[in-house]
């Protein structure tokens, strides 16, 4: 019933998805060591960054 | 030119940029020069600072000169491409697109300028976004194509990190960042113009009015004496003004001395080899008046300790 679709659209090359994924692991593995980062800040400063003037 | 462009459009319908191709944008070898002064400012401070902040600070620093980098890359596309030094920079070569440079270099210029002005303080946060405003503003958009003098006040930008530093850890400023400071900005005009000496063909065909394309060699050669003229003295202060021992009063002296001297053979016996010795050794007598800052430090903690 259905028609095989054409193809519409900007189609990646393999080569454009492999960079898209290192790219994207990249971001993920910046954000992670920002969640580390602020998680050991958070220790060091103790509950005491929740409390001063901002 | 439409052809060009036509396979630009072609190539730009959806991003082909490598990780690697963003990590060029921060210009790395000008931010491991920018982390290593900051981190000198940071532990001459007097108030010592809990590891993970100091790694923080540097952090920071160092995402937010990478930053600056990327701006300028994003702004400057149009004369690196005419360079043959720049060129193959990754907006000229194709591999990554002006705008993508440009949202790469703004949030990582507001991350870092937040981050480290919530976590650290915001004396140096402060700081951090004005360096990264005048490198942005001041120097890439306004002086590097209007006047011979912007490398000399462009130079401050470089000369701010090890202030960042200090007032990361202390949260304020003194004399004594401000004398670091001194050192880099006076470092900055001899140590640009001895590049651009041998790259002034590379200048004149992008339009950069830099000193030896608008007054000429020897008038070049001439100022990069008279700036090492105050340079090396400068190099020599923080030990006259008791900031460092005797061990670094003496490679001060030395290295300042051997400055001079590669500033006056220039002078005398013009060449490009000349101008690229002096380049190189420029380099080296900045990480060595910093390294040995450092050295002079943890040598006199260690005999604080002893006594």
């Amino acid at each position: 019933m259905s028609e095989p679709q054409e193809q519409t659209g900007i189609v990646l090359t393999e080569e454009q998805k492999r960079r898209r994924r290192a790219r994207s692991v990249a971001i993920a593995v910046s954000l992670g060591i920002l969640v580390v980062l602020f998680y050991l800040v958070t220790l060091v400063k103790g509950p005491g960054m929740l409390q001063r003037p901002l | 030119m439409s052809l060009a462009s036509q396979s630009e459009n072609t190539y730009a319908q959806f991003s082909a940029a490598e990780v690697g191709d963003y990590l060029a944008l921060l210009k790395p070898r000008v931010m491991s020069l920018v982390v290593f002064t900051a981190f000198v400012g940071l532990v001459l401070a007097p108030s010592p600072m809990h590891p993970v902040m100091a790694f923080t600070a540097l952090l920071c620093i160092a995402v937010g000169a990478g930053a600056a980098g990327a701006l300028n890359m994003w702004y400057d596309a149009d004369i690196d491409a005419r360079m043959q030094r720049t060129s193959a920079r990754p907006i000229p070569a194709g591999h990554i697109l002006a705008g993508e440079a440009l949202g790469f270099g703004l949030l990582l210029a507001c991350f870092s300028v937040v981050i480290l002005s919530l976590l650290v303080n915001l004396t140096a946060g402060a700081l951090l976004a004005f360096t990264i405003f005048f490198y942005v503003v001041v120097y890439t958009m306004w002086l590097k194509r209007w006047t011979p003098q912007n490398i000399v006040i462009g130079g401050a930008a470089g000369a701010f990190p090890p202030v960042i530093g200090w007032a990361a850890a202390t949260g304020g400023i003194s004399l004594e960042p401000v004398l670091l400071f001194l050192i880099i900005f006076f470092w900055t005009p001899p140590h640009f113009w001895a590049l651009s000496l041998y790259r002034a063909d590379d200048y004149a065909r992008a339009g950069i009015p830099m000193l030896p394309v608008v007054s000429g060699e020897r008038e070049t050669r001439r100022q990069i004496l008279v700036y090492t003229l105050i340079l090396a003295p400068l190099g020599v202060a923080p030990w006259l003004l008791g900031f460092a021992g005797p061990v670094y009063g003496v490679v001060a002296v030395v290295t300042g001395a051997a400055m001079l001297a590669l500033a006056i053979r220039l002078l005398t016996e013009p060449s490009d080899r000349a101008a690229k010795h002096l380049f190189a050794y420029s380099i080296l007598y900045l990480f060595l008046l910093f390294a040995f800052l450092l050295i002079d430090r943890a040598m006199g903690a260690h005999l604080g300790l002893m006594g």
